[in-house]
């Protein structure tokens, strides 16, 4: 990348280079992948007299996976996530388009700090709020009764856990898109517009390609978020029904049972390790075909 | 539809979507200070009293109390990790460097419920559970990253060579660290303090599940949330999230200082 020579006269391994490799190793090992590896351990424990013991019995998978409630809960998160995947995608994408392409530089950055302030703020309270924005006689019912119109029930529904999990992963997801779009070359639009193709063609044609990445990184993120939210299927959902992550919380603390939530916890890694290899080849996919 | 109709449109949508993100922002604030004690319209008149019965309830302060210890260590914690890592990546080249950094990176994306349930039996097996300790572990693993990111981000704005001009002038690496590449990322090191606090002042479930009966100030509002609805979960709400923001702001002010001055860089310390 630059003229001065590479550094060939340090030897590579010394005790400084060890000295600031090993606390991400160490720390990540013992308090990450340790936890993870004591989590599946546990799902061949056992619960006796409600006490834990350790046992290798296949027992709790059985359970698990003998009951309907388990499917019932799986089939449900992971659709609420594929939808809240594919919707929160489709909301930001004109909102990442406009910041990209038309918005002034200085509103572009206002912008950027205002998606990254929600990523990092609040997440529970902001949950709580649209409780009150969305309850029986709530804000928006308020209204609608102002205009003389009849009420809405919306909270308790899947509509108000979408609502929870689109305010979680939007902001998150259109700055990547955002981010994407920024690297798409514009010569490329302007080349496209000069060869007569129309501004819908255009979007379709030349700006989503080259930026699939981002949209494909970005609905995975999306669907990441909402398959282990917690917070909206069950204060804004009213988990009616419950998702996985109600499932575990719900064996830890009210059924005792550590080894069966041990189980769903681990359904839930394998089917996001297995959805994040399946998106990794979607995006980075050679583009086939025709060119 | 001419383009400047279309331009219109689309400016129009990007302000609904960013009022969608503010509504319930908006909507805690303001009815923090309403006097009623359910929150609807119309709006009932200001009122401080829910602020006041924050400010007496005990649990309240104890749990802000531990909050502040979890984050401000898992700040300095996590922020030394991630710098740590961050400068591995920068300067050296190795076998298995792509694991060693999927590793560092890759606790964000698991399910905080997840790491919650793993860390409530590891924590029992080694003895923590229950403890503020437990809780700052497993706080530093998911905010460890966050930093990391930041600091490599400065530091790809500094040339990799003067390192080596500092070694071939005598200077020791460890002289080199403290007096060229410290300095350097100091805008990199706040804003990944900053962050790593907040990350850590907002995180509930790794808490709810090991905190035992310490618990920090998320996990009261999450135990407020499963009791009544009161408008003293927006008041704590609201400080919650003043806390937060201006958190954030901090990092993305030393950030943007440092973008600003970003021609200087790369030719010594900007």
């Amino acid at each position: 990348m630059d003229v001065t020579p590479p550094k060939r006269s340090r030897p590579r391994i010394d005790r400084f280079a060890v000295f600031w490799a090993s606390p991400s190793l160490v720390w990540q090992v013992a308090f990450f992948v340790a936890p993870l590896v004591v989590l599946v351990w546990m799902t061949f424990w056992r619960v006796k007299n409600f006490k834990l013991e350790q046992d290798f019995i296949p027992d709790n998978w059985i359970r698990i996976f003998s009951s309907g409630f388990f499917y019932d809960a799986f089939l449900y998160t992971f659709w609420m996530a594929l939808v809240a995947a594919v919707l929160i995608t489709l909301i930001a994408f004109p909102a990442a388009y406009a910041l990209a392409f038309i918005a002034s530089p200085r509103t572009r950055t206002l912008a950027i700090v205002a998606l990254i302030t929600p990523f990092f703020t609040s997440y529970l309270v902001r949950i709580y709020s649209w409780q009150i924005i969305l309850a029986e006689k709530g804000i928006i019912n308020g209204v609608l009764g102002l205009a003389g119109i009849s009420p809405v029930n919306i909270i308790g529904t899947s509509t108000a856990t979408m609502v929870g999990y689109v305010t979680l992963a939007l902001p998150l997801v259109l700055l990547i898109q955002l981010f994407s779009l920024s690297m798409v070359d514009k010569r490329l639009v302007e080349a496209a517009y000069n060869l007569g193709c129309g501004p819908l063609k255009t979007v379709f044609k030349v700006v989503v390609p080259s930026a699939r990445v981002g949209l494909v990184i970005g609905g995975t993120f999306a669907f990441l978020f909402a398959f282990g939210d917690y917070v909206s299927p069950l204060f804004l959902g009213g988990s009616k029904p419950p998702t996985l992550s109600i499932l575990i919380t719900d064996q830890v603390k009210s059924g005792n049972n550590w080894p069966r939530a041990a189980v769903v916890a681990v359904v839930m890694v394998i089917t996001l390790m297995a959805t994040l290899t399946v998106m990794s080849a979607v995006a980075y996919r050679r583009r086939g075909g025709a060119r | 539809m001419n383009a400047a109709t279309v331009r219109w449109i689309l400016m129009g949508y990007v302000l609904l979507v960013f009022l969608f993100i503010l509504a319930p922002i908006l909507t805690l604030v303001a009815f923090s200070f309403n006097v009623d004690r359910f929150p609807a319209l119309p709006w009932g008149g200001f009122s401080l009293a829910w602020y006041e019965a924050v400010f007496a309830d005990e649990t309240v302060s104890t749990g802000f109390r531990n909050t502040m210890i979890v984050a401000v260590t898992t700040a300095v914690v996590a922020t030394f990790i991630g710098f740590a890592t961050a400068y591995v990546d920068y300067r050296y080249q190795f076998t298995g460097k792509r694991a060693y950094l999927a590793l560092a990176s890759l606790p964000p994306t698991v399910p905080v419920v997840i790491l919650g349930i793993a860390n409530l039996s590891f924590m029992a097996a080694i003895g923590l559970s229950g403890t503020l300790t437990a809780v700052i572990l497993g706080h530093v693993v998911i905010a460890a990253p966050y930093a990391m990111a930041l600091i490599r981000i400065r530091l790809a704005d500094l040339d990799p060579a003067i390192e080596p001009a500092a070694w071939n002038l005598g200077a020791t690496p460890w002289a080199t660290m403290g007096q060229v590449i410290v300095p350097f990322c100091k805008p990199a090191i706040l804003s990944s303090l900053a962050i790593t606090a907040a990350v850590s002042f907002d995180e509930f479930m790794i808490a709810w599940f090991v905190s035992g009966i310490h618990e920090t100030l998320p996990v009261r509002i999450l135990a407020m949330l499963q009791g009544q609805v009161s408008p003293r979960i927006n008041a704590v709400g609201s400080l919650v999230f003043l806390v937060t923001v201006a958190l954030v702001v901090v990092a993305q002010i030393a950030v943007f200082s440092w973008r600003r001055k970003r021609p200087l860089a790369g030719g010594g310390d900007g």
